[in-house]
């Protein structure tokens, strides 16, 4: 071996950085997101797998449509009429933004710039 | 070229075809990740230190510049460094502006017939494009596999993410690292010269990590996949506390194309010529100072037991030959007592 401290230094540190999350977790997966339903409603807009994986895709349409098109014109599911609206529409069954946005949002680290320009519901004020 | 598009696909579809199964998700999901790791830390400590071994008994940097020499003759330190300090400096603007490619000139020939030499920088500007999305895209996968994610790693996503086109929005880093990586891969195609040394081993890796960008790309824009529980089984991977079954069932088969593309890159990755990664570190041409002059390098396979053998002793054991034979010697003959008659 020719320079070998500088070279198993190398290799320590390189190991080191490539299993970061292993000693970043410390073997502690952390608290998983407990995934609620509003209590009392059977059905939202979208089947639950479609909202789970692509209910931002339908958030950022709504609000094109109503604030970019001007068409607020309700969304019909089954001839229930839901209101074309974060704040109105969605957050009417899932009325607590720690429960139903954060939970899952702050586990995966997502942050979406929603809050940018809403106000989070009162009591959060 | 053709073999190599051929074999990632038969990958894709080794792992589309297996995640239907319903005991192979965990294979796919846990095991496999968990070899390829394996063999990767290894593979790659394996290689740096069959390199360590090897002596590297003379100076032999490249020197691209002017070598230290008379006090009044300007030395070019970072292309021809004489001490450490300057090797370090020089190796810092290799691994992280990528300056030997940043030199690189194309020849050519026109009618004349002349040749020209003309500064090339698209090569240097795809491959350090490339490298420094791949590193970033690697950094941002970290906020699913640390929980909670530190800090660093929010800010670099919220600067990939800076445009806010789209919802999930879009990352620049996505887009210029299939632009440079398609700019690499044209290249081998378009430049005759190029294509003419362009083998598998050039093509699979390109057409591999292509892939993974395309199957991660179609999972966050086209595809989506349930986050939480990749979520679940990425920490679980780290802490060994692996999700139940059903979280796995949840899991969209894009991702486990994904994570199979990445796994083989993962092994592929020691064996192969992206140890460039390593091997930048214990480049021989780039890691040495230019120091000849001033200090002596001893072979270390040199045997102890040899003495060195000065001229004036082999002069001493020859001079008899060497004069018979009409060849001049520093040192005369012993004068014989009398010439015989």
């Amino acid at each position: 071996m020719y320079d070998g401290g500088k070279i198993i230094t190398g290799l320590i540190i390189f190991i080191g950085l490539m299993t970061f999350p292993v000693w970043h977790n410390g073997g502690n997966a952390g608290v998983l997101p407990k995934q609620e339903k509003p209590v009392g409603k059977t059905a939202c807009v979208k089947p639950t797998v479609e909202m789970r994986t692509s209910h931002m895709l339908l958030l950022n349409q709504w609000r094109d449509e109503a604030l970019r098109e001007e068409n607020r014109k309700p969304f019909t599911v089954d001839g229930q009429d839901y209101e074309k609206s974060l704040m109105v529409g969605c957050m009417n069954c899932h009325t607590d933004k720690k429960k139903f946005c954060d939970e899952c949002h702050l586990y995966t680290a997502v942050k979406p710039y929603c809050w940018d320009c809403h106000f989070p519901p009162k009591e959060n004020l | 070229m053709k073999h190599s598009f051929l074999a990632v696909i038969a990958l894709v579809l080794v792992a589309m075809l297996g995640a239907q199964v319903p005991g192979l998700k965990s294979v796919f999901g846990v095991v496999i990740p968990w070899l390829a790791f394996v063999i990767f830390l290894g593979g790659f400590a394996y290689r740096v230190l069959q390199w360590g071994k090897s002596p590297v008994p003379f100076r032999i940097p490249t020197t691209s510049g002017q070598g230290k020499s008379l006090d009044w003759i300007k030395q070019d330190k970072y292309d021809c460094p004489a001490t450490g300090a300057q090797v370090i400096i020089r190796m810092i603007l290799e691994i992280f502006a990528f300056r030997s490619l940043f030199k690189n000139t194309k020849s050519e020939v026109h009618s004349g017939p002349k040749l020209t030499y003309e500064s090339s920088k698209w090569l240097w500007l795809a491959g350090i494009t490339f490298h420094y999305c791949f590193l970033i895209i690697v950094l941002r996968h970290m906020r699913l596999f640390t929980n909670p994610m530190p800090a660093f790693i929010a800010a670099l996503e919220f600067g990939d993410g800076f445009l806010q086109i789209g919802a999930p929005t879009v990352y620049i880093t996505d887009l210029l690292f299939v632009l440079a990586l398609s700019f690499l891969f044209l290249r081998r195609l378009v430049n005759a010269k190029v294509r003419y040394i362009s083998f598998a081993a050039d093509y699979f890796p390109l057409f591999l990590i292509l892939s993974i960008g395309i199957t991660g790309i179609l999972m966050r824009y086209f595809v989506r996949v349930d986050v939480v529980s990749i979520k679940q089984l990425a920490v679980g991977l780290t802490t060994m506390s692996l999700p139940a079954a059903d979280v796995m069932d949840k899991i969209g088969t894009m991702f486990f194309i994904h994570l199979f593309l990445v796994c083989t890159l993962m092994v592929y990755f020691p064996y192969s010529k992206l140890m460039h990664l390593g091997g930048i570190f214990l480049s021989p041409t780039r890691n040495l100072a230019n120091n000849s002059r001033m200090v002596r390098h001893i072979n270390p396979w040199n045997d102890l037991k040899i003495k060195p053998h000065s001229y004036a002793g082999y002069e001493d054991d020859f001079r008899e030959y060497m004069v018979n034979a009409g060849l001049p010697v520093e040192k005369e003959l012993p004068k014989a007592s009398e010439p015989e008659a």
